[in-house]
């Protein structure tokens, strides 16, 4: 499965939502993305790409946008 | 009139900081409190929609302090359940967040400050209030019962100054807001540290945001509260590495943690020179009932400890005895002054006296060590803690049964709910039901569907065997 695809499928199935969405999505923009939904989202990211991600990063990680420019980082070398 | 707390005592001390950087001393906010309290000018009923916000805090604290009784309400709450409190209980005022003031067609804004504004109702009708009612807490929050807990001015001074007591609260402490204000936990912190000349730290920002902790170390907060679910997000969030030189303390409430957690944060602030303190609690005993001294959090792992200063826990078995030796599980009671008056379902009961005399059966299963620390083992009653909050499972099907005609049980354990239902089509449309009068994370609930919902042959619902499911 291409990069893109895993990261929008990480956000699709924790949030229950249509691909449409995702672009500009924002933390609270939908009930679903809140501090529960958060959590849920880096797991799956997580798993997804087999990483860990930093305290930081996870605090800083936004936005659909945001979290692309975050996970495309040295460390964890994911390319879109 | 000073029912709580002598706000002017603490004068040019700092009160609360919000996230914004906007301050408030004890004397701005006295005055602040009493400018609000004036234009309403007599003890009525208000609901108060609340906001980890600097107007919410001046309402709550205008409104307790002055006679006026406050029914705290998350400004989030579902539209029908908060109709349906309003036809209920008819208050004379809302205190509402400027932004939602178009929600109330029909209702006047006599008073604006804060981002705040005091909206006039049209009731005709007004239920009279007993003399000692302070304040009103809704139960579950989520599943579309009125019922409210009545806490009267002296459970709530008491409870304050017992958890100011056992926590040993100073005007040093500075908490930073982690929990709803509407949400006793949340409501208590405040409480608790006005009492003693506190800074509260406000923010609506929560703990998977960059800019709650940058509030967090730029006023160098002492301290926090969380439920069993902030520490699984804490533990997720690596927490442990996090450089916070300001914190002292760390509370726990809300549901029971799991022991590895409980051993892990124990072990980060024994490490840390730091306090973890794991505190038992509900809405029906204003606030906290027991804590577990931090000195003993390690060691006593899994426990919620001890009662609070000047309560008492007894454990009652079937038969209706006291249980007298260690490791037997009986319900827990607890004795003290911050129990309750009772509930109110109907505004008629607003006008109802002490209806429990200082004693609470908690519905909690419970076991005693040989040293007489405290272990919560089961429930009583059918409910779930979710995300710290409680929600009862038959009404739950009892809400899907009426919304769809179908067959419904839900059961699970705690921060997972599973819903059992017969209709495979149906699964969709009951979760997103559940979701909308909860308004919990969906994560929190599955529905499963089934060939049958167990039943013994008088047709009660047999929930032992739905575990086969989830376990």
């Amino acid at each position: 499965m291409a990069n893109l695809e895993k990261y929008n499928n990480a956000f699709i199935e924790t949030f229950e939502i249509t691909e449409d969405k995702l672009a500009g999505l924002k933390y609270q923009d939908i009930e679903a993305w809140d501090s529960v939904g958060h959590m849920g989202l880096i797991a799956a990211l997580e798993e997804a790409f087999d990483i860990m991600m930093d305290t930081d990063d996870i605090i800083d990680f936004s936005s659909y946008e945001k979290g692309k420019e975050i996970l495309s980082k040295s460390e964890y070398g994911v390319e879109f | 009139m000073n029912r709580i707390w002598d706000l002017s005592e603490h004068g040019s001390k700092m009160a609360v900081i919000d996230e914004y950087g906007r301050q408030l001393t004890y004397a701005d906010l006295d005055s602040e409190a009493h400018a609000l309290a004036d234009v309403i000018g007599h003890r009525c009923l208000v609901f108060s929609l609340c906001r980890n916000e600097i107007g919410s805090l001046v309402g709550y604290t205008a409104f307790i302090n002055n006679g006026i009784v406050p029914v705290m309400i998350n400004s989030h709450q579902e539209e029908a359940l908060l109709d349906n409190l309003l036809k209920t209980y008819c208050p004379e005022y809302l205190w509402v967040p400027a932004d939602m003031k178009d929600k109330f067609e029909g209702m006047l804004s006599v008073y604006e400050a804060r981002d705040y504004c005091l909206l006039k109702t049209e009731y005709k009708k007004q239920y009279p209030l007993f003399d000692e009612l302070g304040l009103l807490i809704t139960t579950s929050g989520s599943t579309g019962s009125p019922k409210l807990v009545r806490q009267s001015y002296l459970n709530v001074l008491d409870n304050a100054q017992t958890i100011a007591e056992y926590l040993k609260l100073d005007d040093t402490e500075r908490p930073i807001t982690t929990l709803p204000m509407n949400y006793v936990y949340g409501l208590s912190i405040i409480n608790s540290h006005f009492l003693v000349g506190a800074t509260l730290l406000l923010t609506e920002k929560g703990l998977m945001q960059k800019e709650f902790w940058n509030f967090f170390k730029d006023q160098k907060a002492t301290s926090f509260g969380g439920v069993p679910y902030t520490y699984e997000m804490l533990d997720k969030l690596r927490f442990y590495r996090m450089e916070l030189p300001s914190l002292r303390t760390m509370t726990q409430a809300g549901g029971k943690i799991t022991p590895e957690l409980h051993e892990k944060f124990a072990a980060y602030a024994h490490d840390q020179g730091r306090n973890f303190v794991v505190m038992y609690g509900a809405a029906e005993a204003t606030s906290r009932m027991g804590y577990l001294p931090p000195e003993k959090a390690v060691e006593k792992k899994g426990s919620m400890g001890i009662p609070i200063p000047r309560g008492k826990f007894t454990l009652i078995d079937a038969e209706g005895k006291e249980i007298t030796e260690p490791f037997s599980t009986g319900e827990l009671v607890y004795e003290g002054k911050n129990v309750t008056l009772g509930y109110a379902e109907c505004g008629e009961d607003l006008a109802k006296g002490d209806e429990r005399h200082g004693k609470l059966e908690t519905g909690d299963m419970a076991q005693f060590d040989d040293d007489g620390f405290y272990y919560i083992v089961g429930r009583k009653k059918r409910f779930l803690k979710i995300y710290g909050n409680r929600v009862n499972l038959d009404e739950i099907d009892r809400l899907i049964k009426g919304e769809f005609e179908i067959e419904a049980a839900s059961s699970g354990v705690d921060d997972h709910m599973f819903i059992f239902i017969t209709e495979e089509n149906k699964a969709e449309p009951v979760k997103e039901f559940v979701v909308g009068k909860t308004k919990l994370n969906p994560s929190a609930f599955k529905v499963i569907t089934i060939e049958e919902i167990p039943k013994n042959e008088s047709g009660k619902t047999l929930y032992n065997e739905l575990k086969k499911y989830y376990e």
